[in-house]
C-alpha cells in the first residue's frame, strides 16, 4: 500500500511532467525563434564572403579577424581596426550615457507619478506611453526638426540674441544622445514607477524623523528600496541603446556610426556577411558582459526585500 | 485649560489644521491648545478621525499647522522640517527599514546626526540592551516577530535621545498578551529614559493604565485634559463619559450651585450631591453621570428605583442592568466576593443608592 508520502511524491512528479508538457510550445518557439537564428549567425561568421553578398560555404576566420584587425591593402600587414574600435567605444559610451541620462530624468518623473493620487497616476502613466503610438522613425525626425540648425532651438537662440550663428547640434554624438534619451525614457520610467509604487512612503517619513535630510533619505532609503526598478530600467534602456540603428542614422548623419549601422553596412554595401555576423555576436557578448558586471555590482545584499 | 506649574516640553497654541481647499475643506484640528509637561507620559485619546494622529504629525513635522504655534521648550518648531526637530516617532506600522539590520535601524538616527562611529556603536549596544534585543542585532527586520519589531522601533526612536518621543498607536498591531507586556515595558522605558512621551491611542484602557495625563479628543477638538482619575471620575462632557468606561446618564434639575459642588434633584425626586464640570453654564437642567461601580443596588428604598432586567456575571464583578421607573436604563457593577450569592434576579424590584461623591454634572 502506498504511504501518504509516496502519493504526495507521485503527485509532485505528475505536476512536474505537466509543467513541462504545458510549457513545451513556448519553449519550442523560444528555441526556434531565438536560438535558431543565433546559431545561423554564428555559423555565417565562420564562412567566406560571397562576391555579391551572401556567403560561400568555406570555413574562414577572416570575418572574426577583421572585427578587431585590418589588413593593409598594400603590404598585407595587420593593424588594429581603429575605425571599429572607435565605433565600439562610441556605442558603449552613448548607450551608457543614455542610460544614465534616462535615469536622471526618469527617477524624478517616476517619483512624481508614484506620489500622485491613485486616479491621477493613471493619467500620468497614460501620458508617458503616448509617444509609443508614433512610429520610431517619425519621432526621430521630430527630434531632428527641433535640433537642426534652422530648428526651433537655434532659431530661438538667434532671435534672443544669445548666439550669432546656429549651434551645430545635428549630426553629433550629442544629437544621438538626445534622440535616444527621448525615445527610451518611458522604458526607464515604467519599471522605476513599478518599484516606487510599491515603496512604503512611511519609511520616507521615518527617515525624515530620524534626522535624514532630503538627499540622505533619497540615497539611504528610497534608492536602495527601488534598486530593482533601477536595474530593470537600466537594462531595458541599455540593450536597445547599444543596438540603436534608426537614431544614429538619422541624427548622427552617417559619420557618427554606432554598432548597428556598422553591422548594416557589412550586410549592405560592404558585402561582408561573415564580418557582419561576427560583429553581431561581438555586440551580444559586450552587452552580456556589461549586464553581468552591472547586475553583480548593483544587486548587493540590500536589494533583497519584499 | 489651566496648567499647574512645571516645565512644559510641548506647548500647542491655537493650532488649526485644515485639509483640502474651498468647499471640500475639512478641519482635522479645530483650534487646539494644550501643554505637555516635561517627563510626562501624555496620552491623546479618541476615536479614529478625532484628530489625535494629526496633532502628533504636526508635532513630528510631517504636516504643518494651518494656524497656530507649536513650542518645544519655548521655541516655535512649527515651521521646521521633521529632520530638524529633536523629536522622534514610533510609527504604528513601525516603519523599520527593510534593507537594514536591527542594529543599522537603531543606529540610523545617530548616523544621520553625524555622530562618530564609536559613539553610535556604543549607543546602539546600549539601546539593544534597554529593549532586550542584544541577540538579534544582526538580524534583518523581516526575520523578527511583531513584538520584536516593536522593540526595535522603540529603540530606534530612543537612540538619538529625543526631547520628546511620539508614539502613534504603537501597540495596536500586537495581540492582547503582548500588548499588556509592552504597556509595562513602555512605562519602564519612559521611567528609565526620563523622556517626555506623547502617546496616541483609541484604547481607553491603555490610556488609563499608562498615562500621567490624558487629553480626550473628538472631532478635531480636545474636550478634556486631566489625570486618568480625573477623566474617569469627573468627565466634563457626555462624549468623554461615554467614550471611557461604562456610564449611566440621568437628567436632573439644579437646586443649588456652589463653585464645583451642587445639589441636584433627580426625576425620581431624590436630591443628591454632585460635582460640577468646569465650564458648566447653569440653566436649570443638567445631565448627571454616575459610574456603574459608584452606585449601589439595594433591596429597599434608594435614591432611584427600578426593576432588574439582566444580571451578567463577569468573574471579577457582576453587572446588574436595571430598568428605571421612568423607562431609562441604569447599570450597577458589584464586585464579587468569594462565596457571595447572586443578590438579585431578573424581575426583582430594587433601589439604587447614589453616594455623595458619585455624581458628576456634565457641561453639555
Amino acid at each position: 500500500m502506498a504511504t501518504a508520502a509516496e502519493i504526495e511524491k507521485q503527485a509532485e512528479q505528475r505536476e512536474i511532467r505537466n509543467r513541462w508538457f504545458l510549457s513545451a510550445p513556448a519553449l519550442l518557439i523560444i528555441f526556434l525563434a531565438a536560438s535558431g537564428p543565433l546559431v545561423i549567425v554564428l555559423i555565417y561568421s565562420f564562412l567566406t564572403p560571397g562576391p555579391y553578398g551572401d556567403v560561400v560555404w568555406k570555413f574562414s576566420t577572416d570575418g572574426w579577424m577583421s572585427v578587431f584587425l585590418e589588413r593593409d591593402i598594400f603590404d598585407d600587414t595587420l593593424s588594429f581596426a581603429s575605425a571599429h574600435i572607435t565605433i565600439f567605444w562610441r556605442s558603449l559610451k552613448l548607450a551608457l550615457m543614455a542610460t544614465v541620462a534616462t535615469l536622471i530624468f526618469g527617477f524624478p518623473t517616476a517619483y512624481f507619478i508614484a506620489t500622485r493620487s491613485e486616479r491621477t497616476r493613471d493619467i500620468w502613466l497614460f501620458l508617458i506611453t503616448i509617444p509609443f503610438w508614433t512610429n520610431l522613425l517619425i519621432r526621430t525626425f521630430a527630434v531632428l526638426q527641433v535640433i537642426r540648425n534652422e530648428g526651433i532651438i537655434n532659431t530661438a537662440l538667434i532671435n534672443l540674441g544669445i548666439v550669432n550663428q546656429p549651434i551645430q547640434m545635428l549630426y553629433t554624438d550629442f544629437a544621438i544622445m538626445v534622440g535616444m534619451v527621448y525615445v527610451y525614457l518611458p522604458l526607464m520610467v515604467l519599471p522605476l514607477y513599478a518599484s516606487m509604487e510599491k515603496l512604503d512612503f512611511r519609511l520616507v517619513e521615518a527617515g525624515y524623523d530620524l534626522y535624514a535630510s532630503r538627499w540622505q533619505v533619497l540615497r539611504r532609503i528610497i534608492f536602495p528600496l527601488v534598486r530593482p526598478g533601477v536595474i530593470a530600467g537600466s537594462i531595458l534602456v541599455f540593450i536597445p541603446a547599444i543596438g540603436a540603428y534608426v537614431t544614429p542614422s538619422v541624427l548622427g548623419g552617417g559619420k557618427n556610426m554606432m554598432f548597428a549601422n556598422l553591422i548594416e553596412l557589412q550586410f549592405g554595401q560592404g558585402r561582408n556577411w561573415p564580418l557582419g555576423a561576427a560583429l553581431s555576436i561581438t555586440v551580444m557578448a559586450i552587452v552580456m558582459v556589461a549586464l553581468l558586471v552591472y547586475v553583480r555590482n548593483t544587486s548587493g545584499s540590500e536589494t533583497r526585500h519584499g | 485649560m489651566p496648567d499647574t506649574p512645571g516645565k512644559n516640553a510641548i506647548e500647542v497654541r491655537g493650532v488649526r489644521k485644515v485639509f483640502g481647499a474651498g468647499e471640500a475643506q475639512v478641519a482635522a484640528l479645530d483650534t487646539v491648545s494644550v501643554s505637555i509637561r516635561e517627563n510626562e507620559f501624555f496620552t491623546l485619546l479618541g476615536p479614529s478621525g478625532c484628530g489625535k494622529t494629526t496633532l502628533l504629525r504636526l508635532i513630528a513635522g510631517f504636516d504643518f499647522p494651518s494656524e497656530g504655534e507649536i513650542m518645544l521648550y519655548g521655541q516655535d518648531i512649527a515651521p521646521l522640517p521633521p529632520f530638524k526637530r529633536p523629536v522622534n516617532t514610533v510609527f504604528q506600522s513601525y516603519a523599520l527599514f527593510p534593507h537594514m539590520t536591527v542594529a543599522q535601524n537603531i543606529g540610523f538616527g545617530l548616523e544621520m546626526l553625524g555622530k562618530p562611529r564609536a559613539e553610535i556603536d556604543a549607543r546602539v549596544a546600549e539601546m539593544l540592551k534597554l529593549v532586550r534585543m542584544e541577540k538579534l542585532a544582526k538580524r534583518r527586520t523581516s526575520q523578527i516577530s511583531g513584538g520584536q519589531q516593536q522593540r526595535v522601533a522603540l529603540a530606534r526612536a530612543l537612540a538619538p535621545q529625543p526631547k520628546v518621543l511620539l508614539l502613534d498607536e504603537p501597540l495596536s498591531a500586537l495581540d492582547y498578551k503582548l500588548r499588556k507586556e509592552m504597556q509595562i515595558e513602555l512605562k519602564r522605558l519612559q521611567h528609565e529614559t526620563g523622556i517626555t512621551f506623547i502617546f496616541v491611542t483609541h484604547d481607553q484602557e491603555e490610556a488609563l493604565t499608562m498615562s500621567d495625563r490624558i487629553a480626550v479628543m473628538s472631532a478635531g477638538r480636545i474636550l478634556q485634559v486631566g489625570s486618568p482619575r480625573d477623566i474617569y471620575d469627573r468627565p466634563a462632557e457626555r462624549f468623554v463619559a461615554d467614550f471611557i468606561g461604562e456610564t449611566n446618564f440621568l437628567d436632573a434639575k439644579i437646586d443649588s450651585l456652589d463653585g464645583a459642588k451642587a445639589k441636584v434633584t433627580l426625576k425620581s425626586g431624590a436630591t443628591i450631591a454632585a460635582t460640577v464640570a468646569e465650564g458648566f453654564k447653569p440653566d436649570g437642567d443638567a445631565t448627571v453621570v454616575i459610574r456603574p461601580e459608584h452606585a449601589k443596588a439595594v433591596k429597599g428604598q434608594g435614591d432611584i428605583s427600578g426593576i432588574v432586567e439582566t444580571v451578567v456575571y463577569f468573574g471579577t464583578d457582576t453587572h446588574v442592568h436595571i430598568r428605571l421607573d421612568d423607562g431609562e436604563t441604569f447599570t450597577v457593577r458589584q464586585q464579587n466576593a468569594r462565596g457571595a450569592v447572586a443578590a438579585f434576579e431578573r424581575g426583582d424590584r430594587v433601589g439604587i443608592v447614589i453616594g455623595d461623591d458619585a455624581a458628576q454634572i456634565l457641561r453639555d
